[in-house]
């Protein structure tokens, strides 16, 4: 085995890498609760949520903007929470899987996704979820086709995509849309 | 006292029952490896090595311990001093060769291996420290081509233990050199890797007190348990490891990833807890469907009969190990065919070792080997489905043993009265619509239906609610359900007195979750132990006034339905399980007991071929002008014996499908070779199917009742889907096209070269 030498001193980037980073004061309404955090402004949304408030729902599958697990609606509208800087958020309403729905009180879309089998690991679920909110807030998709196009920024190893496409709908014609 | 009023309601094996974890799915509750609150968890963030090939000289980590927040850079110089024997490093599921220990040494294998873990209060200051680490190295020449890397292609002395080598009969060369007809051709599948949804994550929980809990995500948490009491020198007993939810896997969690080591090895070193999570980038530096190349002969007489296959087969490994797939038999095991051959190698380049991904070996070697026969029958000018039942086989033509059931002529002709495959015209390009190609293919698959022993405890409570337990795990394949389903069955409990637990190393003995094997084993165990429940509540009962199951002498003599044992033969005397255990004054009712083959099993697994079979069906529509390829239509005809639970089965069938769909048209994962490096290695640039990919999936289960296969029936699901799906799609483009590709996937380059 070679000998590697361990340096700590005369590295120019000592004194960034030093450098404490400060928190910035944030107010968001998480699931209807309001929130005061100070908060370091490289943290995520995605992992404020997971690490700083155990909310574990929302998923991180990239981290990336890739793949749509981390969907959480944001004043309504869905988005990858991976994507967004919390402290940008400021004043912000976010709704995470935790807040659409809980046992006992389902959401419409949690229910038809249990009767459609529209999940195997279930780990894509609650970005799906939330995404299919989204969708049918947004009004723009009424078929199968457009549903299919419209949530293709989530996706699903395990290949339930027609299962979700009929929870979709199904929540949707409740809903008058069809 | 006897009780008629009740009509027996029955939901047991064979009920499409709603998963019984979807509650916890739906609603975010689940929790996966990376998300138990654990007390004062460090995060761990890994260092990827940029050379593929070499020695590390230095590790510079002064700027990322100055990172506020940083409380270790863990290297291969300051890591614990841990088991160094390879017998000690060897899992559940080792395969010849050295396996992978993270910052074992100074020696890089393959790029992206991890050369450092930054251990930090918080996952930021861990990430931002991960990327001031500055390593120099001393590099080698390497190679992670596959066709270079033919050269040195070799069968290893020492199998892989689950090899099947290929058997010849007859004289394959000379029948060809005489065949009427002959095709020869060279088919390819690029390299895959799993992506599940998940990145590989391990938390440690350190208690202190020598003892150690992991969360890890994987197939199997017995075996990470014996993996890291023997690896990192834990009693068995002081080392848990839950695996409760499984973001998917598919192959990528059946041996440890190097996340466990790296986690493990960090909490020891530290003592305290840890988390490590890979990020999407790091997913492509380990496990992957190994790259093939498959050279296939077919002979046959003008009518269509076949009379020689010839294969040779090569699959990508690594330096350090040597991953073998049954490729090149299922061709020879599924066709009658008098004379055949079969040759099989691995060819080593400096990448991490190739490792089982959904249907390991057939997905490849039977997608591949069903081009190949599309093309046969187009020289034998006979209609593809037709082909191939002419050339049918009722007994595995290889191992020329009967099989235990094969439904598969149903599964023809039920997929193709559902798909309206007679309104299909036999010349390619002679179906349109407006400026679309459309064309049909189809395409047999063939799995092994496998069993292996494994334990259950059933626990009946006072109030009637009953749990069933075993150490497999679930990694979205349902067998919380199933094992629900089949205590239902077994004892007439209904589905929500039901709990499963599973996914815990100190649950019953169970082996890792894989191989379609979990659904008969562990349904099979579920049964068992339920059984022995069932004899213990009939000797309870004779304390029931009136003993009015006095007649039965075993379970055999019982039916078990909506909370009530009853008499076979007089199933009006019947009283209810809480009755049975008010009466005899018995709290608990509490059994472990495992299924195993048995002596008349043994010898069935030596004289009967046990397999699952499909038949697919695809019609695509392709823009020639843009080279785009839609996959319209798919009807999966499956014959897998008995279907546990319809709902979920369905579901299995159709995750199959969808990642066919990806190895025909879109994955493949890209190295360059210069670096030595996967260079596509995220979601954005790997493509696996998205929503707007997947159109119709139709899928049907054919009755094929087996008792003889399994305990239960049963032969497993979550493999078959897969099979074939990319060769009958690439047979369908030729319908449409003219084009025949014999490299898989069919991207659009190739489309409009």
């Amino acid at each position: 085995m070679s000998q590697a030498a361990l340096s700590l001193s005369n590295d120019p980037g000592l004194a960034l890498a030093s450098r404490p980073i400060g928190t910035v004061p944030v107010r968001l309404t998480i699931n209807g609760e309001a929130q005061a955090l100070d908060l370091e402004p490289w943290v995520t949304l995605l992992d404020l949520l997971r690490e700083g408030l155990h909310l574990t729902g929302t998923k991180k599958g990239c981290d990336h903007g890739q793949c749509g697990s981390c969907t959480v609606l944001i004043d309504g509208t869905r988005m990858n929470a991976c994507l967004k800087l919390a402290v940008t958020l400021d004043g912000c309403e976010i709704t995470t899987i935790e807040g659409l729905g809980q046992p006992g009180n389902l959401h419409p879309l949690q229910a038809a996704f249990i009767e459609h089998d529209a999940f195997q690991c279930g780990y894509c679920t609650p970005g799906q979820i939330c995404s299919a909110e989204g969708l049918i807030r947004e009004g723009h998709a009424h078929t199968r086709e457009e549903i299919r196009e419209q949530m293709s920024g989530n996706l699903c190893r395990c290949g339930a995509y027609t299962n979700i496409a009929d929870a979709i709908l199904e929540v949707m014609g409740q809903e008058g849309w069809e | 006292m006897p009780d008629t009023r009740h009509e027996p309601i029955k939901v047991g094996i064979g009920t499409p029952l709603s998963r019984v974890d979807g509650v916890d799915k739906v609603t975010g509750q689940a929790h996966y490896a990376a998300e138990y609150a654990v007390p004062d968890v460090l995060y761990g963030v890994i260092v990827s090595g940029r050379i593929a090939k070499g020695r590390i000289t230095a590790i510079a980590d002064g700027a990322a311990r100055a990172v506020p927040g940083v409380v270790e850079v863990l290297t291969h110089m300051n890591r614990p001093s841990e088991a160094w024997r390879d017998s000690k490093w060897k899992d559940e599921l080792a395969i010849p060769g050295d396996p992978f220990r993270a910052l074992g040494d100074d020696r890089i294998q393959f790029s992206g291996q991890p050369v450092a873990l930054v251990l930090a209060e918080t996952f930021e200051a861990a990430r931002f420290a991960a990327s001031l680490v500055d390593v120099s190295y001393e590099e080698e020449p390497h190679n992670v081509d596959f066709d270079l890397s033919l050269a040195e292609k070799t069968l290893p002395t020492y199998k892989r233990k689950s090899f099947h080598a290929p058997k010849s009969h007859g004289d394959a060369d000379k029948a060809y050199a005489e065949a009427d007809l002959r095709h020869e051709g060279e088919y390819r599948l690029a390299t895959e890797h799993h992506n599940p949804m998940e990145m590989h994550a391990s938390t440690v929980h350190w208690h202190g007190d020598g003892t150690i809990t992991v969360y890890d995500k994987c197939q199997g948490a017995q075996g990470v348990q014996s993996y890291i009491a023997s690896a990192f020198g834990f009693r068995q007993e002081d080392v848990q490891v839950i695996n409760a939810y499984v973001g998917g896997a598919f192959g990528s969690g059946l041996r440890p990833q190097y996340q466990v080591q790296l986690a493990v090895l960090a909490a020891k070193k530290l003592e305290r807890s840890v988390r490590v999570v890979m990020t999407r980038q790091q997913m492509f530096t380990h496990a992957h469907r190994p790259q093939a190349i498959y050279s296939i002969k077919l002979g046959a007489e003008r009518t269509g009969k076949l009379t020689s296959m010839i294969n040779d087969a090569t699959t990508s490994t690594s330096r350090f190990e040597n991953n073998m797939e049954d490729v090149v038999t299922w061709g020879m095991i599924n066709y009658a065919c008098p004379n055949m051959s079969g040759a099989y190698t691995v060819a080593p380049r400096d990448t991490y070792t190739s490792a089982d991904m959904r249907a390991p070996g057939a997905a490849t070697g039977m997608t591949l080997f069903e081009i190949a026969m599309d093309e046969m029958a187009y020289k034998a000018k006979v209609d593809p489905l037709e082909f191939r039942q002419i050339n049918y086989s009722d007994i595995d033509a290889m191992n020329r043993q009967p099989f235990t059931s094969k439904a598969l002529r149903e599964a023809y002709r039920e997929g193709a009265a559902a798909f309206g495959w007679d309104r299909r015209s036999f010349e390619p390009r002679s179906m349109r619509d407006g400026r679309e190609l459309i064309g049909w293919g189809v395409a047999t698959g063939v799995w092994d239906a496998q069993f292996s022993k494994t334990s259950a405890r059933a626990t009946l409570t006072a109030d009637g609610h009953l749990e069933v337990a075993s150490a497999t795990a679930d990694i979205g394949t349902g067998t919380y359900t199933v094992m629900t389903l089949v205590a239902a069955d077994t004892l007439g409990i209904a589905p929500e007195r039901i709990t499963s637990r599973l996914g815990d190393s100190r649950l019953p003995t169970a082996p890792v979750e894989g191989g379609s094997w979990a659904a008969a084993s562990t349904g099979a165990a579920v049964q068992v132990a339920c059984r022995a429940v069932g004899e213990k509540l009939l000797k309870a009962a004779a304390k029931v006034e009136g003993q009015p199951l006095a007649a039965a002498s075993s379970v055999d003599d019982l039916t078990f339905a909506d909370g009530r044992m009853a008499l076979k033969s007089e199933p009006g005397r019947s009283v209810a399980i809480t009755e049975v255990m008010q009466a005899a004054t018995i709290d608990r009712i509490e059994v472990e007991e495992t299924a195993s083959t048995g002596l008349s099993g043994l010898v069935s697994q030596a004289r009967k071929s046990r397999k699952t079979h499909s038949a697919v069906f695809v019609e695509v529509r392709v823009d020639e002008e843009l080279g785009q390829v839609r996959v319209t239509r798919v009807v999966s005809a499956i014959a897998a014996g008995r279907i546990i639970n319809p709902k979920t089965a369905r579901s299995q069938i159709l995750g199959g499908v969808v990642m066919g769909i990806g190895m025909a048209l879109h994955e493949e994962t890209l190295a360059d070779l210069r670096l030595g490096r996967w260079m596509n290695h995220n979601y954005a640039e790997y493509h696996i199917p998205a929503h707007a990919d997947v159109q119709d999936i139709e899928v049907i289960f054919v009755d094929e009742p087996d008792p003889e296969v399994t305990p239960l029936g049963v032969k497993g699901l979550g493999e078959i889907g897969i099979i074939s799906v990319a060769g009958a799609i690439a047979n369908a483009i030729f319908h449409a096209t003219g084009q025949r590709h014999r490299s898989l996937p069919i991207t659009i380059d190739k489309l409009i070269a």
